[in-house]
């Protein structure tokens, strides 16, 4: 697979798919998308990179394992769980930022829930298929 | 090493909510939580009635012996593999599905516990281990395939998931026919994971394989899940018909005599063991079977003492196969002129399983006894006494091969270390858990006045379901 075409394409589109990702995880709360799918696109983008320039440049790029992601995931997911506990509401009751921020729009509780299952998407996906191509 | 420490830390704090979750229920009555603040019955519900939190209770103490236990007994390589991790993500599925107060809400806790034991048994990665694995999986997404189109069923007739909501719905409905079909579905599914005659042959095909660490928390509570859902859905959701009544009975009658049976044949202890698991789940059914308080107070507080002793007996297991490099008791022997002090330690879990007074199964079965002559259900109670005897005859081969009989030659597998082997601090970790939950069931046994008073305090709110309801569902319910 190490074409030069698709090379040189993924460089490109692997940050576009990663912003991509990023836009689809913040759209999520009202409209499609969220933490599940855009966690999916950005390990696409870490495959495809995979695919162009090998296996272990990838891995160099990413710097840490993959599977280190999932921990931080559900940390983040049970925290933003339990923080409505702080002001005497039950467990993972929505709390939400008053006013609108320019770009992300309405921060809460929900959008932290979000980023953790985005994390620990990456961090499974990436782990299982790294895992299955070093066998191969 | 720090795996270890933190499993065993974590365990830790997990019992001191359960302890303190335990005193707030026991002072303040049930509990509930909406999460998320979205209200019943619309959001997701979790309850902790007496008998959640007692459960949940006896999961924090089993967790953290078990997280001793596994300290001293994982090899390493088991443990690189996320053994210490999964095995929290087991005890996180076995609480939540305790204090579920929604049915599709117990029906993923249950897969968190099937993926998470799943993982659990194929760790390792023998031959033995896999296809005791494969068996087990198979059964059990079945049984979860067959929960999930009996909500399917019970969704499309009421239209709500929520327990207590489905409590007053269900009673509401005037022709019972598909009430009742469904009400067999949900007893086929629990019946497949509870190991009840005659869907329980996946559990003596794989509870041996696994290390005994994990063998311990299954025979411990993985079936008694299957129960507590049981029990939970036909005192809250269905009300028991004679119909539904006897079928419990039979399946009762036919599982204690199947598995005490089957037990007599095994040479293996893990599979002796495996089969009285098995036995001892009918003495449960039969109580719930039996439809009076008395013997469902019978059936509860069989399951406190089940829980405790089963894995109990399973590090037992693990013990008696590292002193003797096999689990044939065929092979073993002379235990108690060797170990005399260790002998005495370990007659205490056979001997509780027994029931033999004052110590923790007589109780129970006493209850379970007179609630059969309450209601008038002699042949059942023949099937309890026979249980019991043939437990009895069991434990005492067990006994008399294992530690009487002179101990034959035996070729245990290649890099086998045996208990004199192990470090101190192994033997410690290994020895401690085991102390610990017979001086337990010690405790229960001898101080039988408190647990049975808490039994009639489960049975009680179990048998009068208004007050959950209106905990639950708040002021809407009148």
């Amino acid at each position: 697979m190490k074409t030069l075409i698709l090379r040189t394409a993924s460089n490109y589109l692997l940050p576009l798919l990663l912003l991509f990702s990023v836009f689809i995880l913040l759209r999520g709360h009202y409209l499609p998308g969220g933490g599940f799918i855009g966690g999916l696109i950005a390990s696409i983008a870490f495959v495809l990179h995979a695919f162009a320039n090998g296996l272990e440049n990838t891995k160099s790029l990413l710097r840490t394992h993959p599977g280190f992601l999932m921990p931080v995931g559900l940390t983040l997911a049970v925290i933003s769980g339990l923080a409505p506990g702080i002001f005497g509401l039950p467990f993972m009751t929505g709390l939400w930022y008053d006013e609108a921020i320019p770009v992300i729009g309405m921060i809460g509780s929900a959008l932290f829930f979000d980023i953790g299952v985005y994390l620990v998407v990456i961090g499974v996906t990436l782990t299982i298929i790294f895992t299955i191509s070093e066998s191969a | 090493m720090a795996q270890r420490i933190l499993s065993i830390i974590g365990s830790s704090i997990a019992l001191i909510f359960s302890i303190v979750l335990f005193s707030l229920v026991w002072q303040n009555g049930t509990m509930v939580i909406q999460a998320g603040n979205w209200e019943a019955p619309y959001g997701i519900t979790m309850v902790s009635d007496t008998l959640s939190a007692t459960l949940v209770l006896l999961t924090g103490i089993l967790g953290l012996a078990i997280s001793v236990f596994a300290a001293g007994s994982i090899v390493n390589a088991r443990a690189r593999f996320g053994f210490f991790p999964i095995l929290h993500f087991l005890f996180m599925g076995l609480c939540g599905s305790f204090l579920a107060g929604d049915i599709f809400n117990l029906y993923v806790w249950f897969e968190i516990i099937i993926i998470s034991s799943f993982v659990l048994l194929t760790i390792g990665g023998e031959k033995a281990q896999i296809e005791g694995a494969v068996k087990y999986f198979t059964l059990n997404i079945l049984a979860s395939v067959i929960f999930l189109t009996a909500i399917a069923v019970l969704y499309g007739i009421t239209g709500t998931l929520n327990m207590a909501d489905l409590s007053l719905k269900i009673a509401a409905i005037e022709d019972k026919t598909l009430v009742n079909i469904c009400a067999m579905i949900f007893f086929v599914g629990f019946g497949i994971k509870s190991a009840v005659f005659p869907l329980y042959f996946w559990l003596p095909a794989s509870y041996h394989t696994p290390p005994h660490a994990v063998a311990a928390i299954f025979g411990g509570l993985l079936t008694k899940v299957g129960v507590y859902a049981m029990i939970r859905v036909f005192t809250l959701i269905f009300t028991l018909d004679p119909f539904l009544e006897n079928v419990l009975m039979g399946v009762a009658m036919l599982t204690l005599f199947s598995g005490a049976v089957g037990a007599l044949v095994q040479r293996n202890l893990q599979k002796i063991f495996s089969y009285l698991i098995i036995c001892h789940i009918g003495f449960m059914v039969a109580g719930l079977g039996m439809g009076s308080t008395l013997a469902l107070t019978g059936a509860i507080f069989y399951m406190i003492h089940d829980i405790v002793v089963k894995a109990n007996l399973f590090m037992v297991g693990g013990l008696l196969y590292r002193i003797n490099g096999t689990s044939n008791i065929k092979r073993m022997g002379e235990m108690y002129a060797r170990y005399p002090l260790l002998s005495l330690l370990m007659t205490v879990p056979l001997f509780s399983l027994v029931g033999i007074p004052p110590l923790s199964g007589f109780w129970p079965k006493l209850s379970l006894i007179m609630g059969g002559l309450e209601t008038g259900n002699y042949v059942l109670i023949g099937f309890i006494l026979f249980g019991s005897f043939m437990t009895l005859l069991i434990i005492a081969k067990v006994w008399a091969e294992v530690f009487w009989k002179k101990k034959e030659v035996t070729n245990p597998p290649a890099n086998f270390r045996f208990f004199e082997a192990h470090t101190q601090r192994e033997k410690i970790l290994i020895l401690i858990p085991i102390i610990f939950l017979s001086i337990l069931s010690l405790g229960i046994g001898f101080g039988a006045g408190p647990i049975q008073a808490l039994s009639e305090r489960i049975s009680g709110e179990l048998s009068d379901v208004s007050t959950y309801i209106t905990i639950v569902l708040g002021e809407k319910s009148n």
